[in-house]
């Protein structure tokens, strides 16, 4: 399919989200559109899948100019779209939410069967391993994102296929498989349209780059093109791409995980026995892939959790026991990894998303009532020391770029006082410039005396800011190693893959009736948490 | 989907081609009449609930049915006879509920006091009050996302607690009256917590613990009736005490006729709706209440207790309802209290709170509106058939909680931001 765009034009309301976009997308051809956060490139995409109805300007398929009234319509004329945010219906399952749209139904009864069918034969095809029958709700977000791929993979006819950031919340195996799938597509024919803000995935699979900035077309560039080329016409000015950091000076322990066990309602225990220490004025990276307890040892340590063991101390007390507005008041910084989902409240506007876990204290309220004027302040200086690309403070947040709603959390947390912060996935989908000024914070926070405990699924990131390495796998920590220690060494480690073979019967633990559970790799796991042991002893 | 994208791209080429050039005020009005905001959503469901009505009246009226039976021979008869139906049960309803005429006639000739005048609009305020308390409990309770579908039972309790502290005590009126309103305040509000208890603690749903709780209370009120304590003294039959001179709500317009029944449950009322409005939009109470209600695990994860958020807010709900209670069981004067004083203001509640879209200000204009239907249908009797005030309501409330269908009907454009529907999370 050839697609081309003339002149088109996206307002709301006085503000212009796209302005006079041309692009053309040639058949087979893997099309890169790179932009800062707020550029307009989900609102340019959104128009292309009949979501918005663009003000002007006008969508030409193979030459014929086509008007959208609807996804539907997208989706007949062979359009596939994996969206920014997903669109998933939580309590579905995996098969379920795949045929949304298109159900597998003889006289009006849904055949289950043919639709989980449907699952298996396009994550096969493709090599995206998905249960048809798990609940959407309960998956990771990585899970979750593959979900969406098959799902926009198994439309009827789909010549072009729009991934919206896809890769922001895959694992780099995940992300390596996606762009193979991606190359193979094309060289079947269809055409891709492929936004990220991760530069090396744009070099490494792109025919073309359209970049664009403030919702008008800036550049052309040739996959060819470096990073630091690719950053600067994205944000209009130089970009380093390196952190700059001195070496830490850890002191006093702020984080102390001892022995944390975590067992999920299914059963399952999701952190065993993990321990960790994070120092002040250090950033520990936790390296790992999605799903091995992260997400549950980052609730524990907010005390949205209840460990079923172990203790978590913060600053040198135990925080046993008290809540999580109590662990928030004493200085706890918490950057959530799922932001739509527990870090902004988007029918909330921007204001009152930035005071969400303070709008209790001075000065934002004043006997009982919000302080209103406080709110507003603190609002303006925020939009303004991060950058918030909104059009007010009294805009709600579903409508800023996932970006911005993320620059909206890191404002929130980056002012007001704190000894120990918990950043989990914090540039996710945030574009370079705002990972650089983000970056740059986090290590100015480390070098005020916080103590940073930094959870990401991207190496880069782990590398770029980590003073330590922690891996985490199947809720252990299985190593802790330099942060110069080779990619290929930390990678075997996230996959629970042991560096040093360690051949001896693993030692009788307290969880030798438990290693039925996690079948195949509990022996690799145990030589692997004795290694940690060793490591460990130095600390 | 389709339709809903479709249409606003009709008018937004135009508006382009003028950017600089602001559109004129009747333009925009225009533009705002013809488009399915929540404001226009009400008023178009009220016209069309009318209209409904209307049909509802004719079908439903044997002698203009009869006419309709030689229809093609003479259509004037069925037309005439059904205008005149609509329109003189319509008017009967006006003037059961706002102003008689026939009275103003009689005023205006000197044989009607000006109170007479006034007897319709007192009864309407008369069954606006406990509905704007109910309604309010519904409304609050919706923002942190809950359904009180149980301000009945709360209602009750708070009617119980207001009796027993107005006929057990023997204190002054400045003392005996606002105990009286605060005991049912507090007896609605312990009723009211029941369910947010349940559902933060055991995560049971308030819905189905609300109706639970309406029954039982419902039953107890029987059962308490009957008991020596409760039992009038002087009648057999089920009725309590009365409360105490010095408890009874005073009326507001007594100085222009003693049959105007509207009381100072009427004031209570319009303060507690804007207190409701202070607490949601202007406390940090309120901002948690719409913080857990919109998303609470972001609330959570910002550090809001969501279990206490529930149980408070259902207290607060169930302490209007309460106060509901209170102005019936206050307000009846020297009867003292039946099975029936309760009706089902609890019940009109949800429906007062869904017209008026959980806000207090347009819960307020919704109790008068069901309350001036309830006023006029009672009135209108036997002429017009009183369920007519029941089923106007339901028709509304069809429509609002309906949006896309009065869109459909009269292919209204979408708002910027979609449509408005009400809906209570946690299902
Ligand atoms: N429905 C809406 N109403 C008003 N403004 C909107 C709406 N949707 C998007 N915008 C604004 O349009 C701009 C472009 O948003 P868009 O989501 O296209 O950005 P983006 O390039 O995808 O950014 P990101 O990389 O952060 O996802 C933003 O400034 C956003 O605030
Ligand atoms: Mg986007």
């Amino acid at each position: 399919m050839r697609l081309e765009l003339k002149g088109l034009t996206k307002k709301f309301g006085s503000f212009t989200a796209d302005d006079d976009i041309d692009l053309v997308v040639e058949p087979g051809q893997i099309h890169a559109v790179l932009g800062e956060n707020g550029a307009g490139k989900s609102t340019l995409m959104n128009m292309l899948y009949g979501i918005l109805t663009p003000t002007s300007g006008e969508i030409l398929i193979d030459g014929e100019p086509v008007a959208f009234g609807g996804p539907g319509d997208a989706i007949a004329a062979g359009i596939g779209m994996v969206h920014q945010h997903f669109k998933l219906v939580g309590p579905f399952s995996v098969a379920d939410n795949v045929q949304l749209g298109r159900e597998h139904a003889t006289a009006g009864v849904l055949s289950a069967k043919a639709a989980r069918k449907a699952v298996l034969d396009v994550s096969e095809e493709y090599g995206l391993k998905l249960d048809p029958d798990a609940i959407c709700e309960d998956l990771p977000v990585g899970v979750q994102q593959r979900v969406e791929i098959v799902k926009a993979l198994s439309g009827p006819k789909t010549q072009l296929l729009i991934l919206d950031e896809p890769t922001a919340v895959l694992t780099p195996a995940e992300i390596t498989e996606l762009l193979q799938i991606m190359r193979n597509l094309a060289a079947a024919g269809t055409s891709i349209l492929f936004i990220s803000h991760k530069l090396k995935e744009v070099q490494a699979v792109a025919d073309t780059i359209t970049v664009i900035r403030r919702g008008k077309v800036v550049a052309e560039l040739e996959p060819t093109a470096s990073e630091a080329e690719m950053a600067s016409a994205m944000v209009g000015r130089a970009v380093t791409l390196q952190v700059d950091k001195s070496p830490a000076e850890p002191g006093e322990a702020r984080l102390e995980v001892q022995d944390l066990t975590v067992v999920s309602d299914a059963g399952v225990k999701v952190v065993d026995g993990l321990g960790l220490t994070v120092r002040s004025g250090e950033i520990v990276g936790l390296a790992g892939v999605e799903g091995n307890g992260q997400t549950e040892l980052a609730r524990s340590i907010l005390g949205l959790i209840k460990p079923d063991s172990g203790t978590i101390a913060i600053d040198g007390k135990d925080v046993h026991g008290t809540s999580p507005a109590a662990r928030i008041h004493d200085g706890l910084g918490y950057i959530p990894e799922d932001r739509g989902r527990d870090g902004v409240i988007s029918e909330f506007s921007v204001a009152e998303n930035l005071v969400l876990n303070q709008y209790r204290n001075a000065p934002f309220s004043k006997r009982g009532a919000v302080n209103a004027s406080a709110v507003r302040k603190q609002a303006a200086d925020s939009i303004a020391e991060f950058d918030i690309r909104t059009q007010s403070p009294d805009e709600p947040v579903s409508s800023l770029s996932g970006g911005n709603a993320q620059k909206v959390i890191i404002a929130r947390e980056f002012s007001r006082p704190r000894r120990f912060l918990v950043a989990a996935q914090p540039t996710r989908g945030v574009d370079v410039g705002a990972t650089e000024f983000i970056h740059s914070r986090l290590v100015a926070e480390r070098d005020t005396g916080t103590g940073v405990l930094l959870i990401s699924s991207e190496l880069d990131e782990i590398y770029a800011l980590a003073d330590r390495i922690a891996v985490i796998y199947n809720g252990r920590i299985v190593g802790e190693v330099a942060p110069d220690t080779p990619r290929e060494v930390i990678g075997r480690l996230m996959v629970g893959a042991d560096i040093a073979p360690v051949q001896e019967p693993a030692p009788v633990e307290d969880d030798a009736g438990e290693s039925s559970t996690d079948e195949p790799s509990a022996a690799a796991d145990d030589a692997a948490a004795n290694d940690e042991e060793a490591n460990g002893g130095d600390r | 989907m389709s339709t809903d994208t479709q249409a606003p791209a009709a008018d937004q080429p135009d508006a382009d081609e003028t950017p600089e050039q602001k559109p004129s005020f009747m333009r925009l009005f225009g533009r705002y009449l013809t488009e399915a905001n929540s404001v226009m959503v009400t008023i178009y469901s009220l016209l069309l609930a009318f209209f409904i009505g209307g049909i509802l009246l004719i079908v439903s009226d044997e002698y203009v049915r009869s006419t309709y039976t030689y229809f093609f021979a003479r259509p004037q008869d069925a037309l005439s006879a059904s205008w005149y139906l609509v329109r003189d049960s319509y008017i009967a309803l006006f003037e059961g509920a706002i102003l008689n005429l026939s009275t103003l006639e009689r005023y205006s000739a000197g044989t009607a006091e000006f109170g007479d005048l006034l007897r319709p609009l007192s009864e309407t305020l008369t069954y606006a009050t406990p509905l704007i308390f109910t309604g309010l409990a519904v409304g609050l309770a919706f923002r942190a996302g809950l359904f009180n579908i149980g301000a009945q039972g709360q209602m009750i309790f708070g009617m119980l607690g207001a009796l027993i502290v107005g006929f057990a005590l023997d204190l002054p009126p400045v003392l005996h009256l606002p105990l009286a309103v605060i005991a049912g305040a507090l007896a609605g509000a312990a009723f009211g917590a029941v369910p947010g208890v349940l559902k933060a603690t055991t995560g049971a749903h308030e819905v189905i613990s609300s109706i639970m709780l309406n029954n039982i209370a419902a039953l107890f009120l029987v059962w308490a009736i009957g008991t020596e304590f409760l039992h009038s003294e002087t009648k057999s039959d089920l009725i309590t005490k009365p409360v105490d001179e010095s408890a009874v709500m005073p009326k507001l317009l007594s100085s222009l006729g003693e049959s105007l029944r509207v009381n100072w449950a009427l004031i209570i009322g319009v303060a507690a709706a804007v207190f409701t409005w202070w607490l949601l939009s202007r406390s940090t109470f309120g901002f948690r209440i719409r913080a857990v209600g919109f998303n609470e695990h972001a609330s959570a994860t910002a550090g809001m207790r969501i279990g206490s958020t529930y149980t408070t807010t259902m207290a607060v709900a169930g302490g209007l309802a309460g106060l509901a209670g209170a102005a019936l069981s206050l307000g009846v004067g020297s009867s003292g209290v039946t099975t029936n004083t309760a009706l089902e203001y609890g019940f009109d509640g949800i429906t007062v709170a869904l017209l008026g879209r959980a806000n207090p200000g347009g819960i307020v204009a919704a109790a008068l509106l069901f309350g001036a239907l309830k006023a006029g249908a009672l009135s209108a009797q036997p002429d017009v058939p009183v369920d007519i005030s029941t089923l106007l309501q339901a028709i509304i409330v069809l429509f609002i909680a309906a949006p896309a269908l009065v869109k459909a009907i009269l292919h209204l454009r979408t708002p910027r931001g979609g449509l408005v529907t009400l809906e209570a999370k946690g299902w």
